[in-house]
């Protein structure tokens, strides 16, 4: 078997006496999209949070490229080749659609501290910025201010700025959340096609996209990964049904 | 409405045609007046990198301009009474040359908002107000123990220092200088804010979890623009003590790193001439309303909070009808 990309190795987090993780363990192999599931409180924001940085586990590593990032903070994390997509955009609203490009460019190219230039008459910052933006089809809206965006814009824009990083594994925190049906299904075939530049841990509520998509499904509850297999065997999984997908799934 | 380079071009042009004009109808102290406005707009440009584009609410900003103050005062002092700087491991003789002084300055205003800086910086909001405002403190009651230089009282410094050419003593060669500084850190600003620094500072400050998404350090940039902000106010504070050939704690004061925040909010708060336009207006109101009442402070109040209420982006944003810095 190939080895993964990304990987938590028997992570747990405790706040007071709430167990948010559990000893979670879940890989991500290359040209996978890897999905995990749950419900609401089920563990999955503080996995990310551990994942990306954010949050130090009280037990467990993380491994990107075979190398233990557990240590490392958010940035670094980053640097190393962790793009990771936030459940709720974040981004900066004041600034254009380019200019939030930009940002990720820059942060890739591990140079933010050249201050005379600027950045948008940077070729290289500015190609891969608009690279990325023609790539989640936000071109023609590159001189929009964010702040002026649509709601699923934002969404893309989310995604276009983890393009510009070109990391090793994509993270994304329910990427579809608040999108349409004809964006979830735009958003689905990008997905798609994204999993062989970088495989995807993917978080996501919409079933179908997570059906659609997934190589493997991982199920969380209670913060303790319950199941792990391909779509089908998460389907027909009594286990899973009883925890989670309820019987009319 | 006026696009803001032009607002920005006329501002300029309108700061430098006061003096000129005074300067034909041989009134020396409105040069004086203009002067003071350039200083105290250049003490605001260094906040203003700070606070505008970082984000960075400093109510300490006194330290730095009155550390620039200290060493034009402590240099000049040691130069005119000749006696040398005991500097502990060697001593140095005092100087009169504003290049130096500005150096020194510079360099010890970086210094201090490093160290500053850092522990500040370990907080947010409100905690990072107060923490300022406590290093600002700080420094403003060891100034008025320091009785080697003049305590309570300050140093009076007789004579203006000198810069190669000029005669600092005429009013208009010394708002020249004065006025070349400010342009000059004004296009500082400018490029800051469009660089790469730039972008990202911004991004810190709006959304420190995307920057730090994207491998940024939001801490460490917020570290450098206060260090770069904290050297501006610096090199202002050794021209103010140079314009009124006296340094005394007040500079320190917290009262001044209010004011300061005033003149970057009344301009416009992350615009490049914003800290100008506030300045021009707070002096121009300070000479006209203060000849007229010695409330005139209460006039300023309802001025800011028309503008804070009525009109975000300050007066370089009401008039170029930009809602945001950038935009």
């Amino acid at each position: 078997m190939t080895d993964p990309i990304l990987a938590t190795h028997g992570l747990a987090k405790s706040f007071g006496a709430l167990t948010a993780t559990d000893d979670v363990s879940v890989e991500l192999r290359p040209g996978e999209i890897h999905a995990i599931i749950g419900p609401n409180g089920a563990g999955k924001s503080t996995l990310i949070a551990q994942i990306s940085g954010a949050l130090r586990p009280d037990a467990g590593r993380v491994t990107l490229a075979g190398r233990d990032v557990t240590a490392l903070a958010t940035p670094a994390r980053a640097r190393a080749g962790l793009g990771r997509t936030f459940q709720i955009s974040a981004l900066a609203m004041e600034d254009t659609v380019l200019e939030n490009a930009v940002l990720g460019a820059v942060g890739a190219s591990g140079r933010p501290w050249r201050f005379w230039r600027p950045a948008l008459r940077d070729a290289d910052l500015r190609a891969r910025a608009e690279d990325a933006l023609a790539r989640v089809g936000l071109a023609e809206h590159a001189a929009a201010r964010c702040a002026d965006l649509s709601h699923g814009q934002r969404r893309q824009l989310e995604v276009a700025v983890a393009l510009t990083l070109r990391p090793r594994a994509f993270v994304m925190d329910e990427p579809m959340a608040g999108l349409g049906a004809e964006g979830s299904r735009q958003l689905t075939a990008f997905l798609d096609e994204l999993r062989h530049e970088a495989p995807i841990l993917l978080v996501e509520h919409d079933m179908d996209a997570v059906f659609a998509l997934a190589d493997r499904i991982s199920v969380l509850v209670y913060g303790k990964i319950i199941a792990t297999g391909t779509a089908d065997e998460i389907r027909t999984s009594r286990e899973v049904r009883e925890a989670y997908l309820g019987d009319e799934s | 409405m006026i696009p803001e380079r032009l607002l920005n071009a006329l501002i300029l042009a309108g700061l430098l045609a006061v003096p000129l004009w005074a300067l034909a109808a041989d009134e020396p102290f409105t040069i004086t007046l203009a002067t003071r406005v350039v200083i105290l707009a250049l003490a605001a440009v260094g906040l203003n990198i700070a606070l505008g584009i970082g984000g960075l609410v400093s109510l300490g900003h006194a330290a730095f301009f009155g550390i620039g103050g200290y060493a034009m005062g402590i240099l000049a002092h040691h130069a005119q009474t000749y006696t040398a700087l005991d500097l502990g491991l060697f001593t140095v003789s005092g100087t009169k040359s504003m290049p130096v002084i500005w150096l020194v300055a510079t360099l010890a205003s970086m210094l201090a908002a490093l160290l500053i800086g850092l522990l500040s910086l370990r907080t947010s909001g409100v905690y990072f107000i107060m923490i300022t405002l406590a290093f600002g403190q700080m420094f403003y009651y060891f100034a008025i123990g320091w009785a080697e230089y003049g305590g309570e009282d300050g140093l009076s410094i007789y004579l203006r220092n000198s810069f190669p050419g000029l005669n600092t003593l005429v009013p208009i060669h010394f708002f020249g200088l004065c006025f070349a500084v400010l342009c000059l850190a004004l296009f500082l600003h400018a490029r800051l804010a469009a660089s790469p620094f730039g972008l990202a500072l911004n991004a810190a400050r709006q959304v420190p979890g995307r920057a730090e998404a994207v491998g940024l350090d939001p801490k460490r940039l917020k570290l450098l623009a206060f260090v770069v902000s904290g050297a501006i106010t610096g090199l202002a504070g050794a021209l103010f003590a140079d314009l009124n050939r006296f340094v005394s704690p007040t500079m320190f004061s917290w009262h001044f790193s209010g004011e300061i925040m005033v003149l970057v909010i009344l301009g416009g708060t992350a615009r490049v001439m914003g800290p100008v336009a506030g300045a021009a207006l707070y002096v121009a109101l300070e000479h006209w309303l203060g000849g007229l009442t010695d409330y005139w402070i209460i006039f300023l109040g309802a001025i800011l909070l028309l503008i804070v209420l009525f009109a975000r982006g300050g007066i370089v944003g009401m008039l170029s009808g930009r809602r945001q810095a950038g935009d």
